[in-house]
C-alpha cells in the first residue's frame, strides 16, 4: 500500500539514493559490523514504513504532506560536518545572558570540538558522534537491532546518522555547571540533517544540559534529530530544550530516555514561534523501580506554524512517579497538537502518574488538538490527567487595563503569567529569565 | 473635574442607569449610597469603561474631555482609578512588575520621563508605609492567595502609587474587619488633597465615619434620588432604605 505513495515524495527518493551512496562510500567502513547491521535493519524498516501519513494514529493531527513537497538534499557523507561557517549572530541569538556554563556549538549537527566556558571537569566527556560510532568501546550505544519499532523518523535517523554529540558523565560526578548545547542550522540549499546524540549519566552522577535550536540561511532545512539518554541508578539529569528555529525549518526531534533505579529526569521543552513544523517525540522509559520524571512543556505557536508534542511515559516497573505539565499558547493561524500517552504496565503497581495540558487559544483561526491517552494495566495506581482549552480571562484583562496597561501589554503579561507554571520550574534563574524574555519577544503585536 | 449628565446605561439589554446627574470637583469626596441593585457598582463600571456596559444616553466629561470615548487604559492614564469590589487574582504576574508596567505606561501617556529602578523602589517603599501595606505582599503574584482585607489594601496601595485625579472606591469596605477598615480609611485620608477627588460607593454608613464625605448621594433604581451632606448618611443609617422605595412609588403614582 505504501509503495504506491512514497515514490512521489522527493525526500523519500533522496533518502534511498543516500542509502545507496552510503553503502558505496567509506562513511561507515570503520564501524562495527553490528552497527552496520543495525543501520541496515533500520533502513529496511524505514523503507517499509515510508513517511507517516494522517492514517497513522500517531500522526493523525499532523499532516506532513505540505512539508514533504519540497526537495531536500541529504547531508554530505564523505566529509560529515564539513566546515559550514554560520553567521555569528545565530550563536549569539541562542546565548543565555549571565549563564555560567560550558558551551558547545553544533553546526548542522556537527561539532568542531571547541568548548567555551572553561576546561571540562574530570569525569565529564564530550565527543563527536562521528568518532564515537567508530570507537569499539562506545559502538554498543548505537548497535541495538530493531531498537526503533515502527517509528518512521527514528528508523531513518538510525540508518543514516553521521554525527552529533556524545556526552558521558562518570559515576558519582556532579558536573559543576550546565552544558549549553547550541544547535545551529544553516544552509543555502534545501538540506536534510540527522543529528544523533547519545548522553550517558552514570550511577549517582548529575548533569544539566540546555539545548538551544536556532537557524539561518534562505533554504529549507529538515532536521530529523534523535537523542538517546541513559540515566543510570541514582543519577540526575536536568534537560532543557529551547526551540527558536526560524521559518523554513521542519524540526522533528525524538528524545528517548531510559531511566534506571532511583534516577531523576527533568525535561523542559520550550517551543517558540518560527519553524514551520515542530514535532517533538519525548519518551521516558521507566525501566526500573523508584524513578522520578518531570516533563514540562511550553509551546507558543504563531503564523502558520504546526507544533506537535507527543510524549510517552512508559511505566514498566512499580513505585515510579511521573509528572507532566504542558502549556500551550496558540496565536494567529497556528496549530497545536498535544498527545500525552501514559502507559502503565501490569507490573507497575504503586505508580503515580499525573498529566495536565492547558491551552490558551488567542486567535479565532488557531486550533489545538489535545489528547491525553492513559493506558493502565496495573490495579493499584494513582493516575490523573486533565486537558483544558480557554481564552483570555476578560476580568483579568479589564483589571490590568483599568490600571493604565494597554491591551497588548496586558495580553503579553497574561501570556507570561500563563506560562509561569512551567517557567518557574526551571530552576536556573538565568534560563528562566531567558525563556521569559523569549516569550515576550515572540508575542506578536497584533494577535487577530 | 467630573460632570455626569443624564447618564443611561444598560447591561445585557437591561436598563440599569436611568439618568444620573453628578458633578465632582477637585478636593471633594462624594459618597454614593443605596440599596443592593440600585446601580452603584454599575456606575463605577461605566466610569471605568467595563465593556459589557453600554451607554445609551447622556455624557460624562472628565477634565474637559469625553470620558466615554476613551478605552479603559486611556481613562486610567488620564487619571481615573477604580478600586475594585472584587480585585482579580492573577497568578504569575508579580504585584511589583504589574505596578511598574502600569506606572510606566501612565508616565509615557503624560509625557513624563520613565522612573529609574531606584526611584521606583523608593516610591514603592514610601507608599507601602503610607498605606501600611506588607512589603512581602508587594513581591508576590498579584492578589494570589491574599485575604479579602489584603486585596482591598492592595487596591489602596495601587491608588497611592498611581496617584489618580479621580478615585472611585467600589464597596471597598465590604468584607473588611474593623482593623482593615481603619487602615484602608487612614490611607485614603492621607491621599486626599486639593487636587484629587474621590467617589466612595458603599452600602453602609460605617466607612463614612472614617472617610468623611463632603456630599452624600442616594442612588435608587438607576437614579440619584436624594443628595445632601454627611448628615444624610446618618439619616440613612437610622431609617434604612425602605422609605426611599415608598417615596419613589409615591412619586410614580403622582406623575
Amino acid at each position: 500500500m505504501s509503495m504506491t505513495q512514497e515514490p512521489t515524495i522527493p525526500l523519500f527518493e533522496e533518502v534511498v539514493n543516500g542509502w545507496n551512496k552510503l553503502s558505496l562510500s567509506d562513511g561507515t567502513k570503520k564501524e562495527s559490523s553490528d552497527l552496520r547491521r543495525a543501520r541496515q535493519s533500520a533502513f529496511d524498516k524505514f523503507r517499509e514504513l515510508g513517511f507517516p501519513s494522517i492514517r497513522n494514529e500517531e500522526w493523525k493531527y499532523t499532516n506532513l504532506a505540505r512539508f514533504l513537497r519540497d526537495e531536500f538534499t541529504i547531508e554530505g557523507w564523505e566529509v560529515p560536518g564539513k566546515a559550514v561557517v554560520p553567521d555569528a549572530g545565530l550563536e549569539k541569538k541562542a546565548g543565555i545572558a549571565l549563564l555560567d556554563c560550558y558551551k558547545v556549538v553544533l553546526v548542522n549537527g556537527s561539532w568542531d570540538g571547541r568548548i567555551g566556558g572553561g576546561t571540562l571537569p574530570k569525569g565529564l566527556q564530550l565527543l563527536k558522534v562521528a568518532e564515537a560510532r567508530q570507537d569499539p568501546a562506545l559502538s554498543a550505544y548505537f548497535e541495538k537491532q530493531a531498537a526503533w519499532g515502527n517509528q518512521h523518523f527514528a528508523n531513518l535517523n538510525a540508518a543514516l546518522f553521521a554525527d552529533g554529540l556524545f556526552i558521558r558523565v562518570d559515576a558519582g560526578v556532579t558536573v559543576d555547571k550546565p552544558i549549553h548545547v547550541i544547535h545551529v542550522y544553516t544552509s543555502e540549499s534545501n538540506l536534510l540533517v540527522q543529528p544523533r546524540n547519545v548522553w550517558v549519566v552514570n550511577r549517582n552522577a548529575e548533569l544539566s544540559v540546555i539545548e538551544s535550536v536556532v537557524s539561518g540561511g534562505a533554504a529549507k532545512i529538515w532536521v530529523n534529530g534523535l537523542t538517546e539518554i541513559l540515566v543510570h541508578q541514582d543519577a540526575r539529569l536536568h534537560h532543557t530544550m529551547i526551540q527558536t528555529a526560524g521559518a523554513g525549518v521542519r524540526l522533528v526531534q525524538q528524545t528517548t530516555v531510559h531511566q534506571h533505579r532511583q534516577s531523576l529526569y527533568n525535561n523542559f521543552t520550550i517551543t517558540l514561534p518560527g519553524a514551520d513544523l515542530v514535532r517533538n517525540d519525548l519518551q521516558a522509559r521507566l525501566e526500573e523501580e523508584h524513578t522520578e520524571s518531570h516533563l514540562y512543556g511550553l509551546y507558543l505557536a504563531a503564523g502558520n506554524q504546526l507544533v506537535d508534542n507527543h510524549t510517552l511515559v512508559d511505566h514498566q516497573k512499580p513505585n515510579c512517579l511521573s509528572n507532566e505539565l504542558y502549556k500551550g499558547v496558540l496565536l494567529e493561524q497556528s496549530t497545536g497538537v498535544f498527545n500525552g500517552k501514559v502507559y502503565v504496565h501490569k507490573d507497575a503497581q504503586k505508580t503515580n502518574a499525573f498529566q495536565q495540558n492547558n491551552n490558551l487559544v488567542i486567535s479565532k483561526k488557531a486550533t489545538i488538538d489535545s489528547k491525553p491517552q492513559l493506558e493502565i494495566f496495573a490495579d493499584d495506581v494513582k493516575c490523573s490527567h486533565g486537558s483544558t482549552v480557554g481564552q483570555f480571562s476578560e476580568e483579568a484583562l479589564f483589571y490590568l487595563r483599568a490600571r493604565g496597561i494597554g491591551e497588548e501589554s496586558a495580553k503579553s503579561l497574561l501570556i507570561n503569567a500563563f506560562a509561569f507554571d512551567v517557567t518557574e520550574k526551571i530552576r536556573i534563574p538565568e534560563v528562566e529569565a531567558h525563556v521569559n524574555e523569549l516569550i515576550s519577544l515572540h508575542i506578536p503585536v497584533n494577535h487577530a | 473635574m467630573l460632570t455626569i449628565k443624564n447618564l443611561h446605561a444598560e447591561v445585557e439589554e437591561k436598563q440599569i442607569l436611568k439618568g444620573i446627574n453628578l458633578s465632582v470637583n477637585a478636593g471633594e469626596v462624594h459618597a454614593i449610597m443605596g440599596p443592593n441593585g440600585s446601580g452603584k457598582s454599575s456606575l463605577a463600571s461605566v466610569l471605568a469603561g467595563r465593556e459589557n456596559y453600554h451607554v445609551t444616553q447622556g455624557e460624562v466629561i472628565f477634565n474637559g474631555q469625553n470620558l466615554l470615548d476613551m478605552s479603559p487604559e486611556v481613562r486610567a492614564r488620564e487619571g481615573v482609578f477604580l478600586a475594585f469590589q472584587y480585585p482579580i487574582e492573577i497568578p504569575g504576574v508579580s504585584n511589583i512588575n504589574f505596578l511598574k508596567t502600569a506606572l510606566s505606561e501612565i508616565r509615557t501617556h503624560k509625557n513624563l520621563p520613565p522612573l529609574d529602578a531606584k526611584e521606583f523602589l523608593r516610591m514603592s517603599r514610601e507608599k507601602q508605609k503610607l498605606v501600611e501595606f506588607d512589603a512581602q505582599l508587594v513581591n508576590r503574584s498579584l492578589n494570589e492567595g491574599f485575604s479579602g482585607g489584603e486585596k482591598k489594601r492592595n487596591e489602596i496601595f495601587q491608588l497611592a502609587m498611581l496617584e489618580p485625579a479621580l478615585s472611585i472606591l467600589d464597596e471597598t469596605d465590604s468584607g473588611l474587619d474593623i482593623d482593615a477598615l481603619r487602615i484602608v480609611s487612614k490611607g485614603v485620608n492621607k491621599l486626599r488633597s486639593e487636587n484629587n477627588a474621590f467617589i466612595i460607593i458603599t452600602h453602609y454608613q460605617r466607612l463614612l465615619e472614617y472617610i468623611v464625605p463632603d456630599f452624600v448621594h442616594v442612588l435608587y433604581d438607576g437614579k440619584i434620588v436624594k443628595s445632601g451632606t454627611k448628615e444624610l448618611a446618618l439619616e440613612l443609617e437610622e431609617k434604612g432604605y425602605d422609605w426611599l422605595k415608598e417615596d419613589s412609588r409615591e412619586k410614580a403614582t403622582t406623575i
